[in-house]
Parts: structure tokens; C-alpha cells; sequence
């Protein structure tokens, strides 16, 4: 199961209603919320994707059961505007990858579960910014932190939230994961 | 305004009648950009479905008034939904009837011509794909030359015709599309001839083409003669009919020749297909009528739709045929040639009795453009 903030269900619908339906429901849906859209037109996922990428939703991935097909979209969220960073200790992509290879930091991916399920940096912990508060405690105050989500806005937060409870070594990746080339993997 | 539905018969007309039409195509980008419905007349909008769902105020100016308007989608769906909002708009707009999805599949019969004791030659035409196949008639039976395997369509034609088609031809072992040979066979009681020698991993029974066969049927007395021409593939051989008409398969085409590649054997068939195109068919007589299995350019269709032309014409006019050079011919088919058609392994494996693949996932295979002909 692949978390979501609402379902729509269009089985059974032909194009192009999954989409009208899906349109419909993204308006009514927070920015940065993950909607499942359960359809059995093939055609949908295609279509859904070249959708999204038009109006800047976020297409994260498909998963099929039987003839169900499970598609994945973000909203596009305020982590799409260009926000200051605020958290001192920042690298990029590049060092992130070195570090990545060394085997020496533990990677905290925020985005939303969804997000991470369909790519992420192999060995990346997942822990949505929404559960960040709530789930500290799986987290070491003396290891070596460092903060991943799409942009570097939701995990400039994160490295806020992280260093005022107390973690010593936070670092936030900027840009993260939009722009990740290296290794990623797949959970689904 | 009302909105009203253009059937593939319908839009096929308009194509071989060179009818300007304006196509506003609302699938995706890459789906339009891969293929779309052809006409030489024709002028085309691509506008995906799902930009217009709030309306079509924005591309009202870039639909013409003074000429035919077509909503063309995959299935329909849209393209009704996108045709009733130009409607509310004041348009007076058709939608494709069943979408790409039907129009690909649309074999449009067209009439060739009689045959001196009686029989008659259909070629069908798939517009949508560029393939051709035969049916021929002698009395009340026919015969099929390639026949795909859209066999509902073939099986109205004869029941409209009255004639029961009881020998299917296919002139090579396809990659391109999914032959109808057996399962007609299958279903008329009827012979399915397939060269041998394309015959090697085939799961199931047949009759075999060879060199020199004839077969002759049906109350005209029609008679059909092979001949091999290897090239395409190993086995390719092409039929010739009561002396007349030549069918070449995939080996000559009016614009090109066929290319040896599709199995993987372009170097081990080029002197074949060399022989095939510049020796054998030389040989013949050269006001044969060729009738290809593929066309690749609308303008191969003459003002009733055939694609045919005499063979003297085409040592002429088909630059294929004008390579003197071995080096050079070696070249022409073996290097820069056209990606490979869609699943044509699946296709293969298919057209052998290997895999049996139910409708939806046929029609998968063959979607895309025809890729045979070098061009």
C-alpha cells in the first residue's frame, strides 16, 4: 500500500473521464497532497502523465493489480516556488553523491511516502516532514544527518525542526531530488 | 449544431478523393507526432483532450469555418467531448467514429479490376497502416494473397460478394502485422499456403508454397502461380495471377524495395533480394501489374484508391531498381535503414503459432507506423 491523501476511484470510466474526474478532485486538494487514482483505461497512464507534466503536478508512478492501475500524483506545492533557505548547512547534489558513496551520513528523505516509493537514493530513510515531529526518535541526535526532499524547500524545514530539538549535525541537500542523476531504486 | 460521427469508410473516402479536411487531433503530443490520420489535403490542430476540458474558447480562431472539421482521438471519448464543446460553440464539427483504434484497423475494399474469364481482383487498403492485401474471385469461391488478420472484415466483403475464400496466400512470414491466413483457413475450411522455407519454427500444419506451384479454383477457372523470390526473408516468393498480375509481397514495392533485415539477416539476404529484383523479375514479362503488400506514400494511390503499377514502369521510375553497383545496392539495403516495426518479434513468434495473444494485446502490436520498405 502506497499512502495517499485521497483516492479517486474511475475503474471502469474511458477516457476521457479519468482525467475530467481526476482535474476535478486535484483543484479541491491541498498543494503538496498525494491523490491515488484508481482507473482501468490503459490510456490513462499516458494521458495522466502528459497532464500533469503540463500543469506542473507532480506524475510519481503507476502500479498495476490485476486490471486496476494505481496512478500517483502530487500537487504542485509550495516547495515549487523559489524559497529562501534558511538552515546554514547546505551542500549540493555533487557532495551528496560523495557521501552517498563513503557510506558515512544518514539520508533522510522528507518528501511524501508516495515520493520516495517511486525513486529515491538507495539506503535514504523515509520520513515525510508531515511525521517528522512525531517520529524524531527513530532518528540519532549525534549522527550525520542529512535532509534530502524534490527542491531543498521541505528539507530546509526538516533541518530546521531536527537541529531545534537538538540533533547536532544537520545538513540540508539543495536542489535534492529533481535533480538527482545518481543511483536511485524503486519500492513498490 | 449538431455533432455528427465520420465512420473510417467515410474518412478513407475523403482521402483517396483528395478532400481538403481539417483534423483536430486531441491525443497526446508523442501519439500525434508517431502517427495521425493522412491525407493529402489535409491541415491538422494536435491539442490534447485534457487542455480543452474547461473549454475550447482558446483554440476557436485556429479552427477553420470554411472547410470539413474532424475531432480525431484514440478511442472517441474525447474527441466526442472535445466536438460537443465546438458545437456549444457555434461549430459545426464531426468526430471520428471509434477513434485511431478503428481507423488503423479499417481495411477500405477498392475494386482492381476483372479478370478475362470472369474473376475479379479487391485490393484492401489500410489507409491507417499502409498495408495491402487481395482477395480474388472465381465464381463462388476466393482466394487471399496476405490477408491480415482483421478476418471480420474479409468475411463481410465475401458474404456481400457470395463467394466462400477458401485459399489464403501469404506470400513470406510477416513481421510487420499479424497474418489472418490460418485463422480464415480455420474458419472456411479452407488451404493456408506459406512458403516452406519461412516455415521452420511454425506450430501448426500447412500447405507449402513452393516454386513453381499452381493452383487453380473456383468457376472462372483463376489460376495462381508462385514463383521464388527470395530477399525479404528466405522463403518470400511472389504469386502470379491467370499471367496478369504479380503480387510482390514484400519484395517491390512502387516507391522502394523490401529490405532483408527484419530476422536479422540483412548481410546473408542481400544477394537474394539482388537476384530477386534484378534477375527473376526482369525475366518476366514486363507488362505483369505489380501489387505490392505495403504502400508508404498516399500519392502511390491512383484516383480509385488501387496501388499498382506495370512492371517495364517501375524499372523505370523505382530508383531500387536502378542500382548497378552491387557495392552500392549492398549499401542501400543493408545500412541507414528504418527503425524495425513495433513487437515485429512478438508479431513473428505470433504469425508462427508460438504465442497466442488475445485481441487487445494484437492490436498493441501492430499499433505505430509500418516500417517494411526502405525508403
Amino acid at each position: 500500500m502506497i499512502k495517499a491523501n485521497e483516492v479517486l476511484d474511475a475503474k471502469g470510466l474511458a477516457c476521457p473521464m479519468p482525467i475530467v474526474r481526476t482535474k476535478k478532485v486535484m483543484n479541491e486538494l491541498e498543494p503538496g497532497f498525494v491523490l491515488e487514482i484508481q482507473a482501468t483505461d490503459k490510456g490513462s497512464t499516458a494521458d495522466l502523465k502528459a497532464w500533469a507534466d503540463r500543469i506542473g503536478h507532480q506524475y510519481l508512478g503507476t502500479v498495476e493489480e490485476g486490471e486496476v492501475l494505481k496512478h500517483y500524483v502530487r500537487k504542485s506545492g509550495n516547495d515549487d516556488v523559489e524559497q529562501e533557505i534558511k538552515h546554514p548547512h547546505v551542500i549540493d547534489n555533487e557532495q551528496l553523491s560523495e557521501k552517498v558513496a563513503a557510506d558515512t551520513i544518514v539520508l533522510v528523505d522528507v518528501r511524501e511516502e508516495a515520493e520516495y516509493r517511486f525513486n529515491h537514493i538507495p539506503g535514504a530513510v523515509s520520513i515525510p516532514l508531515g511525521e517528522l515531529a512525531a517520529r524524531m526518535d527513530e532518528l540519532n541526535k549525534e549522527d550525520d544527518i542529512h535532509v534530502v526532499c524534490r527542491t531543498g524547500s521541505r528539507s530546509d524545514l526538516a533541518a530546521q525542526k531536527l537541529t531545534e530539538k537538538g540533533f547536532t549535525k544537520v545538513t540540508n541537500v539543495v536542489p535534492g531530488m529533481s535533480q538527482w542523476t545518481g543511483e536511485t531504486e524503486k519500492s513498490v | 449544431m449538431t455533432v455528427k460521427a465520420m465512420n473510417a469508410s467515410e474518412l478513407s473516402k475523403k482521402v483517396i478523393n483528395k478532400e481538403p479536411l481539417f483534423i483536430l487531433d486531441v491525443r497526446n503530443e508523442d501519439a500525434f507526432t508517431d502517427w495521425k490520420v493522412d491525407g493529402e489535403n489535409f491541415s491538422y490542430l494536435n491539442v490534447p483532450y485534457f487542455d480543452l476540458i474547461d473549454g475550447v474558447e482558446d483554440i476557436l480562431d485556429d479552427v477553420p469555418q470554411d472547410r470539413d472539421v474532424l475531432v480525431v482521438c484514440a478511442k472517441e471519448g474525447s474527441s466526442i467531448m472535445v466536438a460537443e464543446l465546438l458545437s456549444e460553440a457555434g461549430r459545426d464539427v464531426s468526430y471520428l467514429e471509434g477513434g485511431m483504434k478503428t481507423w488503423s484497423e479499417h481495411l477500405e475494399p477498392v475494386k482492381v479490376g476483372d479478370l478475362d474469364n470472369g474473376g475479379e481482383i479487391y485490393q484492401f487498403v489500410r489507409l491507417g497502416k499502409g498495408c495491402l492485401s487481395y482477395m480474388i474471385v472465381s465464381g463462388d469461391e476466393g482466394a487471399m494473397i496476405d490477408p491480415l488478420r482483421l478476418v471480420d472484415q474479409y468475411d463481410a466483403f465475401a458474404k456481400k460478394l457470395g463467394i466462400k475464400v477458401l485459399h489464403m496466400f501469404d506470400t513470406h512470414l510477416h513481421a510487420d502485422h499479424i497474418s489472418g491466413g490460418r485463422r480464415l483457413a480455420e474458419s472456411t475450411g479452407g488451404t493456408y499456403y506459406l512458403p516452406p522455407k519461412d516455415a521452420d519454427e511454425v506450430t501448426f500444419s500447412f500447405e507449402p508454397l513452393e516454386d513453381g506451384k499452381v493452383v487453380t479454383f473456383g468457376g472462372a477457372d483463376v489460376t495462381v502461380r508462385a514463383v521464388y523470390t527470395p530477399g525479404h526473408t528466405i522463403g518470400s516468393t511472389s504469386l502470379i495471377v491467370n499471367e496478369t498480375y504479380l503480387f510482390t509481397g514484400d519484395i517491390l514495392f512502387l516507391d522502394s524495395i523490401g529490405r532483408p533485415d527484419l530476422a536479422g539477416k540483412a548481410e546473408d539476404w542481400v544477394s537474394d533480394l539482388r537476384e530477386s529484383l534484378y534477375v527473376r523479375y526482369k525475366e518476366m514479362d514486363q507488362d505483369l501489374l505489380v501489387m505490392p503488400a505495403h504502400f508508404a506514400k498516399l500519392s502511390e494511390l491512383d484516383e480509385k484508391g488501387r496501388v499498382l503499377a506495370r512492371l517495364g514502369d517501375l524499372y523505370k521510375v523505382n530508383t531500387g531498381l536502378q542500382v548497378e553497383d552491387e557495392d552500392e545496392f549492398r549499401r542501400l539495403v543493408s545500412e541507414n535503414l528504418p527503425p524495425q516495426p513495433n513487437s515485429y518479434q512478438e508479431i513473428r513468434k505470433t504469425n508462427m503459432g508460438k504465442i497466442s495473444p488475445d485481441p487487445a494485446e494484437e492490436t498493441e502490436m501492430e499499433i505505430g507506423p509500418n516500417r517494411c520498405a526502405v525508403s
